[in-house]
């Protein structure tokens, strides 16, 4: 059977500053060299920290900004181009869901008219609305009211409402949860669970949460600046993580535990502009273990049983 | 020592911060009650005396160091001007303390950074420069405000160390803001927990996470994934918080209450023993062993 999800060697840059008539404009890679699976029913988490290209790299997943090079291949087919008829009849298939379920929605439609709006762009009957509210738990009177008379919980309710609307097989999910408060967070995290047991969706859940990827993702990939340097199934990342960055990002997620105190930040610098990233290994001028060779040459991405990392030292610091 | 001040958006823990230091919107008002710097009452002294006590001895950092920023003078001469008003140094002399601050927060280089303006540092540095600004002057009470929650993990991490470090060598008080338990656990040393505008449990925070009393703070802490064993569903608090002009009667928690009765609907709990409420969960049967504090 194939993946549900491939993405081979993506790369996706962007102007920076502005071109003039003796300069060509500076480019950066947002996205560089990125190759993804995703199986069905799977939750693939991918955290990095701002800037590293998460959220460019979920654009590129679902054809909102073509890539440069590499390619998105969906359940077998290669992603067609954006707004082409058979992009949308697939865009039924693959949904977004973001961090700001408020800008998400339109302030002067009414819940339901939102929730309905694929439907009708898709000619599918308005009935699954319903069903798709019961489904995230909003009781039928929400729909006739508006956005700004319900939470944050319940927005981002409305929002997941809508994406499963059209029965989806894959959820991108760009920091679904960070800006809701925890007690709220933990509700929607079951409901994200629940729809997957239920429904088999697979999502693609982009955030810079660990503590709530550890709960939810099967497998979980680590970007920095444009790249994956580390890619793992969920328990062994959170066992021990092989690439310095990945470490860094572990030992430094506050324990919710007073007698698990540590006060031994990661001394690892502030992270560089992503606009202009180092050479060779681009975790160099932060890694406590560089050594000549990280700084001359650009670590491949290679499979350590099961899990890859990009790191020449991988070998050595695991000992 | 650090006192941390924790709660969900809209539970009162900024406007909290703002009243003690001077600086609440021009509608609100603190409308009663006493706050109290070194036993001096600053609600009881006139406007002009409160602020002189303000200056001489609290300061604070917020979320977004870039915004707090002045983008058209450099860092150096904006800690220099802190460092003016609170000691009535000369120019010079303040000058050259603001180069020491810079240095002292952990930037680079401090001599030619100082020369910078804030479009030219990282979200990191703006915030490393607002905590040299803030520490100008020696102030006994350092209040900050989510100071980290807008920065990427591992610099959150080195900004705490910071401060922690700070509050050693300075010997500061710190009121630490946040919604992050993970972050109190870590970095407080008490624990205010604050729900609905008021606090509804106070204690030590090894007490607090190890048997908490109020059924909201156990409600806050068993929602935390990390508390949780992994594929589990995570528990949570039914209910969302009510909104601040439409408080319940009674106990603002008894309607997501699991232990609320009859009297949590009219009676408002006082805060005894360090939390208000009428039904306090007991507390854990063994007595709670406290490990030694790592101070490095």
């Amino acid at each position: 059977m194939t993946a549900l999800l491939h993405a081979e060697s993506l790369r996706k840059s962007y102007q920076v500053g502005r071109r003039s008539l003796f300069r060509k404009a500076r480019r950066f890679n947002a996205v560089d060299g990125v190759s993804l699976t995703l199986e069905r029913g799977e939750t693939l988490g991918i955290v990095g920290e701002s800037g590293c290209g998460k959220s460019t790299l979920s654009r590129l997943v679902l054809g909102l900004s073509p890539c440069d090079e590499g390619g998105v291949v969906f359940d077998g087919t290669p992603l067609p181009g954006q707004d082409t008829e058979a992009w949308r009849r697939l865009r039924r298939r693959v949904q977004l869901i973001y961090q700001d379920a408020a800008g998400a929605l339109d302030p002067r439609q009414t819940i339901r008219t939102q929730i309905e709006e694929p439907l009708r762009i898709h000619g599918l009957p308005l009935e699954r609305a319903q069903k798709a509210m019961a489904d995230v738990g909003l009781v039928p009177a929400m729909g006739s009211r508006h956005p700004f008379e319900l939470s944050g919980g319940q927005l981002q309710r409305v929002v997941i409402a809508r994406a499963l609307t059209l029965n989806p097989d894959l959820i991108v999910m760009d920091e679904p949860v960070s800006a809701l408060d925890v007690s709220i967070q933990a509700q929607i995290v079951n409901l994200i669970q629940d729809l997957q047991r239920d429904r088999g969706l697979a999502y693609l859940f982009v955030t810079h949460d660990l503590s709530v990827l550890r709960h939810v993702s099967d497998r979980v990939a680590v970007m920095y600046l444009g790249e994956v340097v580390e890619e793992a199934p969920r328990d062994a990342f959170f066992d021990g993580a092989l690439h310095p960055y990945a470490r860094a990002l572990l030992e430094a997620v506050p324990v919710p535990d007073p007698a698990r105190r540590s006060r031994a930040a990661p001394r690892i610098g502030d992270p560089p502009n992503p606009a202009a990233p180092p050479p060779a290994c681009r975790f160099h001028p932060r890694c406590p273990f560089a050594t000549d060779v990280c700084r001359a040459e650009r670590p491949a991405l290679r499979d350590f049983g099961g899990r890859r990392a990009a790191c020449h030292r991988v070998e050595e610091l695991s000992q | 020592m650090t006192l941390a001040l924790v709660g969900e958006s809209g539970c009162g823990k900024s406007m909290t911060c703002l009243a003690i230091a001077g600086l609440l919107p021009k509608r609100g008002r603190v409308a009663g009650g006493a706050l109290r710097i070194e036993g001096r009452d600053l609600c009881a002294l006139s406007e002009k005396d409160a602020r002189t006590l303000r200056r001489r001895s609290l300061s604070s950092v917020f979320q977004d160091a870039t915004g707090g920023l002045n983008p058209v003078r450099s860092i150096g001469w904006q800690v220099a001007e802190a460092v003016r008003l609170r000691k009535g140094a000369t120019r010079r002399e303040a000058q050259a303390e603001a180069v020491r601050l810079l240095g002292r927060v952990g930037l680079p280089d401090p001599e030619r950074r100082a020369r910078e303006y804030p479009h030219q540092f990282s979200g990191g540095m703006n915030q490393r420069a607002m905590i040299a600004l803030a520490i100008a002057g020696n102030p006994k009470l350092l209040i900050a405000d989510e100071a980290t929650t807008a920065l990427d993990v591992t610099l959150q991490a080195q900004i705490l160390d910071l401060i922690a470090d700070l509050r050693e060598s300075l010997g500061m008080g710190v009121i630490f803001v946040t919604h992050d338990l993970g972050l109190v656990a870590q970095n407080a040393d008490r624990v205010a927990v604050m729900y609905a505008g008021r606090v509804v449990e106070r204690a030590d925070v090894a007490d607090l996470f190890a048997a908490p009393r109020h059924p909201y703070t156990r409600g806050l802490l068993a929602s935390l994934p990390e508390r949780q064993r992994k594929n589990e569903r995570l528990s949570t608090i039914p209910g969302t918080v009510p909104t601040i002009d439409a408080l319940p009667p009674g106990c603002t928690f008894a309607p997501r209450c699991p232990r609320a009765s009859e009297r949590c609907a009219a009676d408002v709990p006082e805060m005894a023993l360090g939390y208000a409420c009428h039904h306090p969960l007991t507390p854990a049967p063994a007595p709670v062993v406290r490990r030694e504090r790592e101070y490095s």
